[in-house]
């Protein structure tokens, strides 16, 4: 990253930092890349952004992203993706190894994190693949990996579907520290096209039944209570009301053996919002892995976030192009963008129906997903804590609009909905990366910051 | 031409059974009637389609379905282009809808398509201007079969005049789970008041179709007396993932329509088969080419149809 700015003030927002238990209005000095000091400030000196009326939270973190690069430059890139992550009000992802070649050595780790500095947007890290090539036969060199500062293991894109191999990648990888995030499919059972159904019957699609999602999870909690909780499991994208019953029970055995928090699980926005009845237009942009399920599952992944059983919020940000997503439903590739507007879908499913409040909607998006993947200098603001900072305008009405993406890509099935809420400026290691509403920001020298996602899309062409 | 100039057709493309409704469905019976002369006649052609452009795009298998539809084409004076190929299903070739619009532009009136892919023909119809008659998309719809299956069915039981079922039971038995003719028929038969009872081992019987309106067994033996009409579907090899059934021979056992086994239904019970048949299989031969067997009617009574759906959609509008 380029060096940072020597001092930023971000004054009169209201600062909701869950892990260190503040919630108050107040004023937040950034200086060299970290937090100097939280309190007000009378007579600030250097630039300062005026936050009233808004959020100041810690830099949101996601988990669970396709970046493409290496190998896939056309659907994004790390740059363009960076810039739809700070668009989004995003200071941190992790990206998924699914790319060509796969991430599963240490010298593309190392290129990872080199194109993310080069891009100097957002902190992106990598996640290592547990096997070579995702293969699930060897093991993938993940101590060396986790040297070259992976932050966490997984074969995203399937799952590690032989039970030994698994027992062993979770087994080895646990004297890394980091954790293993499985996409949770049986690999024969699932691979459908939707949701097995009356609609999948009636659309004449191939099903994905909720079961397959199930039995991996299920193995996967059974290996680790068979190695006494010493692996960091997370379970990616659950979408089936049974599986967060069985979170729910994975979560109190795990913690009743001396071991809480040793099993985890995310939601993403469109499984929270969106039900298989999307695909029956055979409308590409409802096609995901694992597939849109139905009412009553979304109604279990909401009461599992507002219980506490779901603590992560993960995009799964999958951008296609155009011309894939162009494609007859079953020869289309699954997945949506998510990082330009995620956040206003994570508040519409999740604050504006009351299942839980503002603070606890930014935990689940900043502490739990930094714990996740054992970034301990981020997802908070305590002093001395990284210069990763967003303020959100709870209030901002507007509409979703791919063409205002900072991606490459427009598969997202949320274009034109009307959302509320938004990142209004996003700073990274204390240097302001968005800021949407200029007169805010006084005081800045240099060129001023992108002012919305296009910008920010010409910021990363030129990385 | 038409049996009733009248009615207010407004279908512009034929892609399900389920986007028309029961008179609309009557409606092409009747007309299909109509035309069924024209097939008697010394000089087998009508000038309703004359100037007309229709372009047959088959990136399936297909032999039936493709000489009837160029052949009622024909028969109405249009001009007939056919194109069969392999689909596409590669990210960076021609696409499916590259390759319409390609045609479209020589200046095509109806694109009749028959794909590998679900959902296939309601995107060509989203991408193209001229109309689409969906000739069989996956396992999703196969309309002017089901059509077909219909007027056959009315035929056969005396339903011809007043094309209302009710009362009639049909059973479709077979590799349910694969079948677009298995989906029209029972949207179709449904929808002009029949009962329709599925028939296949649960592997091959999503449980869905129960929620569509069909009654669900696994046991032919039990069906058979019941039933007014027995459909046979063919095995469809091609489409099975995974072990369906343990063997051919056990399948036979349970669902292949023998003579001895066709003694247990009404005399005049009515066998179908969309073809093509795997003769000893799901259908033995004597009962195939039986007194009971309106198998080849069905192929006569494609080509009606589809001039019928061929007509409408062509002067609509």
């Amino acid at each position: 990253m380029p060096s940072p700015t020597p001092r930023l003030t971000i004054r009169h927002g209201r600062l909701i930092d869950p892990q260190n238990g503040r919630d108050e209005i107040t004023d937040i000095v950034l200086e060299d890349g970290r937090v100097a000091s939280i309190g007000p400030v009378d007579a600030p000196t250097g630039p300062v952004m005026d936050a009233e009326g808004c959020l100041v939270v810690p830099g949101l973190i996601d988990p669970h992203v396709h970046l493409r690069e290496p190998g896939q430059e056309d659907k994004e890139t790390i740059a363009t993706g960076a810039a739809s992550a700070v668009n989004g009000g995003f200071t941190t992802v992790c990206c998924m190894p699914n790319t060509n070649p796969t991430l599963d050595d240490e010298g593309r780790v190392e290129f990872v994190h080199q194109q993310a500095r080069r891009a100097g947007l957002c902190n992106v890290f990598a996640v290592g693949a547990a096997t070579k090539g995702r293969r699930g036969e060897e093991l993938a060199e993940m101590a060396l990996m986790a040297k070259a500062g992976a932050v966490a293991f997984s074969d995203d894109g399937c799952a590690v579907a032989d039970a030994a191999v698994m027992d062993q990648a979770l087994r080895y990888g646990a004297m890394t520290g980091l954790a293993f995030m499985q996409h949770c499919e049986d690999p024969r059972l699932g691979g459908g096209d939707m949701n097995a159904g009356t609609l999948a019957t009636e659309l004449g699609l191939k099903g994905w039944p909720a079961v397959a999602e199930a039995l991996t999870f299920q193995r996967d909690v059974l290996l680790c209570a068979a190695q006494g909780y010493a692996p960091r499991y997370h379970a990616q994208h659950i979408t089936a009301g049974g599986v967060v019953d069985l979170l729910r029970q994975a979560r109190a055995a795990a913690a009743a053996a001396g071991h809480p928090g040793r099993i985890s699980g995310e939601v993403s926005p469109h499984h929270l919002l969106l039900t298989e009845d999307a695909c029956a237009d055979y409308d590409t942009n409802a096609k995901m892995n694992p597939p849109l399920r139905t009412a009553a599952d979304v109604a279990a992944l909401v009461a599992g976030v507002a219980d506490g059983t779901i603590t992560v919020l993960a995009t799964d940000h999958a951008p296609h192009t155009a011309e894939e997503k162009a494609l007859e439903f079953s020869a289309a590739p699954y997945g949506i963008v998510g990082l330009d507007c995620a956040l206003p879908l994570y508040v519409e499913a999740l604050v504006h129906s009351g299942a839980i409040d503002w603070p606890r909607l930014i935990e689940l998006m900043t502490a739990t997903p930094a714990e996740l993947c054992g970034l301990t200098s981020k997802g908070h603001l305590a002093v001395g804590a990284d210069a990763d900072v967003t303020v959100i305008d709870p209030d901002a009405a507007w509409t979703i609009n791919v063409n205002d993406f900072a991606s490459k890509a427009r598969n997202c099935p949320f274009n034109g909905r009307a959302a509320k809420s938004r990142a209004t400026a996003t700073v990274v290691a204390g240097r302001v990366l968005l800021c949407r509403e200029p007169q805010r920001l006084e005081g800045l020298e240099g060129s001023a910051p992108a002012a919305d996602g296009p910008a920010l899309a010409a910021v990363a062409a030129q990385a | 031409m038409s049996s009733d100039d009248r009615y207010p057709w407004d279908h512009r493309h034929l892609l399900s059974l389920a986007d028309y409704s029961p008179q609309d469905i009557r409606h092409v019976l009747r007309t299909a009637r109509g035309f069924e002369s024209i097939s008697t006649r010394s000089v087998k052609k009508a000038p309703a389609l004359r100037g007309r452009v229709v372009a047959n795009l088959f990136f399936e298998d297909s032999t039936r379905t493709s000489m009837s539809f160029q052949l009622a084409a024909q028969r109405l004076s249009a001009d007939v282009l056919s194109f069969s190929g392999k689909g596409s299903s590669v990210s960076k070739g021609e696409t499916l809808v590259d390759t319409a619009r390609n045609i479209e532009a020589m200046g095509v009136d109806v694109m009749v398509v028959r794909h590998h892919h679900s959902g296939a023909a309601a995107k060509l119809a989203a991408n193209v201007g001229c109309r689409v008659v969906n000739a069989g998309d996956g396992r999703h719809a196969h309309p002017t079969q089901g059509l077909l299956d219909l007027y056959t069915v009315a035929k056969r039981c005396g339903r011809l005049d007043t094309l209302d079922f009710s009362g009639l039971t049909v059973a479709i038995v077979g590799d349910i789970a694969n079948s677009r003719v298995a989906r029209s028929d029972l949207i179709g038969l449904k929808k002009l008041g029949a009962h329709v009872i599925l028939v296949g081992p649960p592997t091959l019987l999503p449980k869905g179709f129960a929620e569509l309106g069909a009654e669900l067994s696994h046991d032919l033996d039990a069906v058979l007396p019941r039933v007014d009409v027995v459909n046979m579907l063919r095995v469809q090899f091609e489409r099975l993932s995974g072990p369906a059934f343990p063997s051919t021979r056990e399948y036979h056992a349970a669902y292949g329509l023998t003579a001895e086994r066709l003694k247990r239904a009404k005399p005049e019970v009515v066998v179908m088969h969309p073809g093509p048949m795997n003769r000893g299989l799901e259908i033995d031969a004597a009962v195939a080419d039986g007194p009971n067997s309106a198998i080849l009617e069905q192929v006569s009574h494609g080509l009606a149809v589809r001039m019928a759906v061929l007509f409408l959609v062509a002067t609509c509008g």
